[in-house]
């Protein structure tokens, strides 16, 4: 286990420092780079920009900028948002708690809906449903989340008045119910597509497992097929999905994003889109990097928790 | 003898087992239907339209589709939606496909590098492909395209620069297990050079999931340039694509839903049809796909 561990923190710390090369070359791509504050400042001439630029040392070597900027992320000095001044990360903080309350209910429903599809087209394979859940799963990946997000607050929001249209509360009612009537919409239809995701994978590995010895063995003891699928299988196939699950998390942030603009929900993406709008770039940047370290944070937990539960894989 | 001569000169692709499996596909077979439709009424249907997709009419505002030869109605600046989607569709397949090309042409140079040399190059460009998988896609498709110039070409090349991972780890697999086989060896023996050898003997070999990733990456483009159209990063108006038309519907919701259910309704034939297609080729040419 120890040296499962060491491997892949190390893997960790690798690939957060090409994350962090992308990040920075991203911030370089950006016009004017890091004073892209000043440049349209009318009461900064030219000289005066040279002058910061040799004050701040951004005519030094870039690899020694870019040390320099590192340094300070892992600091957790991550500059401050042109907008109201206040440190990124907490403007950051501030938003977080909405987006994970989002992905979290968007993600238990894409696991419920998905695991019994996949688990349902897995044992009666190449019936109607499994063929219908194919077909379907396939053209949910194809339906852009916003137009969906869209059509939901037609029909559910306008048509039949049944659901909010967007925000994450009603103001001056802070009931969890009210809360929780807000965020049905949202996380179905940020849900959706891994619901075709997560119900894919899980045909496949109950598949793989449903082929195993064991599942012969546990048939010749002439165990129901019902206690053999629950006892058996199920929980076989799900340990591959706990991989899943961090492997998803780029796609669920992109989606949040996009969910989060239809649906006026305060959380990261629409931050993200705020601050682009108002050239915010610290705060972007900011958001760039925290979504990158999260994901490569998560998949690191991910691989723990499997290699914890599963012992042919920290002894391998 | 001469029965044998006549069959081998008889086997033409469309003849092969390929062509018959993706033939016997009938969500692929439906997926190029849909597709070939689409391009040609991209293609032709602003021809035979009355009406220009630039053409301003405030008498004619938000007309409801079927009113006189506004066939899906107008927009709140009266322009002829038809005549609009189908240009839209000019700019939004001609990007999808463009930024396919690029991100696959991208993906196969670092797959083949990096699984032929190894070592540590191979490393770097595996782990930076990790890297660019660690970014949500669209935090940096949208932080690069705002910071450049959002001309079209400029849309293109962010969609690739952010897509062609895909395609190098499936290349970067096929090429290190094709690697040691003999063939390889024979022509290093040979004396040939690397760069022959990568790209005139391995990669022959690994064209066929090339094609199904870049099929299923075509789906994956034209849907990106939808959301960050949509989110107005993308292909400036007065230029029509399927997602900037999408970009002002969500206030007309209300009153005018056609604005937002048809372009939304050309993406996703148009991307489930590339869907439809990539999963029959992969099944015709029999590559082992990561799921299904």
């Amino acid at each position: 286990m120890r040296g499962f561990l060491l491997n892949r923190l190390s893997q960790s710390l690798v690939l957060l420092l090409i994350v962090s090369v992308i990040g920075f070359v991203v911030l370089n791509l950006i016009p004017g780079g890091p004073l892209a504050q000043f440049g349209l400042d009318p009461s900064m001439t030219q000289d005066d920009l040279n002058r910061l630029k040799e004050q701040l040392g951004l005519n030094r070597p870039l690899w020694m900028q870019y040390l320099d900027w590192a340094w300070r992320l892992v600091q957790g000095d991550w500059g401050h948002s042109f907008r109201d001044g206040a440190p990124v990360l907490d403007v950051i903080g501030r938003h977080l708690v909405a987006t994970l309350l989002l992905m979290g209910s968007s993600t238990v429903i894409a696991i419920a809906i998905g695991t019994w599809i996949g688990i349902r087209g897995a044992t009666h394979r190449y019936s109607v449903f499994d063929y219908l859940a194919t077909v379907g799963a396939m053209v949910a990946l194809s339906i852009p989340t916003f137009w969906f997000g869209l059509l939901g607050i037609y029909v559910f929001s306008l048509r039949l008045g049944w659901l909010p249209a967007g925000n994450m509360y009603t103001i001056g009612d802070g009931s969890a119910l009210n809360y929780l009537h807000h965020l049905i919409m949202p996380s179905i239809v940020l849900a959706l597509v891994h619901v075709a995701i997560w119900s894919r994978y899980m045909r496949t590995a109950t598949l793989d497992v449903i082929s195993q010895e064991f599942v012969k063995t546990a048939r010749a003891k002439g165990l129901s097929e019902r206690r053999i699928l629950m006892k058996h299988v199920v929980g076989n196939a799900l340990l591959p999905m706990i991989t899943l699950a961090g492997m998803q998390l780029p796609s669920v942030l992109t989606g949040a994003l996009v969910t989060e603009t239809v649906f006026t929900w305060p959380g990261m993406g629409r931050l993200f889109l705020d601050s682009l709008g108002y050239s915010d770039y610290p705060v972007v940047m900011g958001l760039l990097m925290f979504s990158a370290i999260l994901v490569v944070l998560c998949n690191l937990i991910a691989d723990i928790v499997v290699a914890i539960i599963d012992p042919r894989i920290r002894l391998s | 003898m001469t029965a044998i001569v006549a069959n081998s000169r008889q086997e033409r692709w469309w003849n092969s087992r390929t062509a018959h499996r993706f033939m016997n596909h009938h969500l692929a077979l439906i997926g190029m239907v849909m597709i070939a439709i689409l391009t040609l009424a991209c293609v032709l249907g602003p021809y035979l339209l009355p009406y220009d997709s630039l053409y301003i009419d405030l008498r004619a505002r938000f007309a409801p589709p079927f009113t006189g030869h506004h066939y899906l109605g107008t927009d709140p600046l009266g322009r002829d939606l038809a005549a609009r989607l189908f240009m839209a569709g000019r700019v939004s397949l001609l990007v999808g496909f463009s930024a396919m090309l690029l991100s696959t042409l991208i993906g196969t140079l670092v797959g083949v590098v990096a699984g032929y040399r190894g070592g540590w190059l191979g490393t770097t460009l595996m782990r930076t492909v990790d890297g660019f998988l660690s970014f949500p896609s669209i935090f940096l498709v949208l932080a690069l395209a705002a910071a450049l110039k959002p001309s079209p070409m400029m849309i293109t090349v962010v969609i690739a620069a952010t897509s062609w991972m895909e395609v190098a780890r499936i290349v970067e697999a096929e090429v290190r297990s094709l690697r040691e086989r003999e063939f390889v060896q024979a022509g290093r023996m040979l004396g040939l050079s690397g760069t022959h050898i990568m790209f005139r003997e391995i990669l022959p070999n690994a064209v066929g999931p090339i094609i199904v990733a870049a099929t299923l990456t075509v789906a994956r483009a034209i849907l990106m340039e939808a959301y960050i159209s949509f989110l107005g990063y993308g292909i400036q108006p007065p230029l029509p694509s399927w997602g900037n038309m999408l970009n002002g519907a969500q206030q007309y919701l209300g009153t005018a839903p056609w604005l937002a259910i048809i372009p939304g309704a050309a993406i996703t034939i148009a991307v489930t049809s590339f869907n439809f297609i990539g999963d029959g080729l992969r099944d015709a040419l029999d590559v082992r796909g990561d799921h299904s």
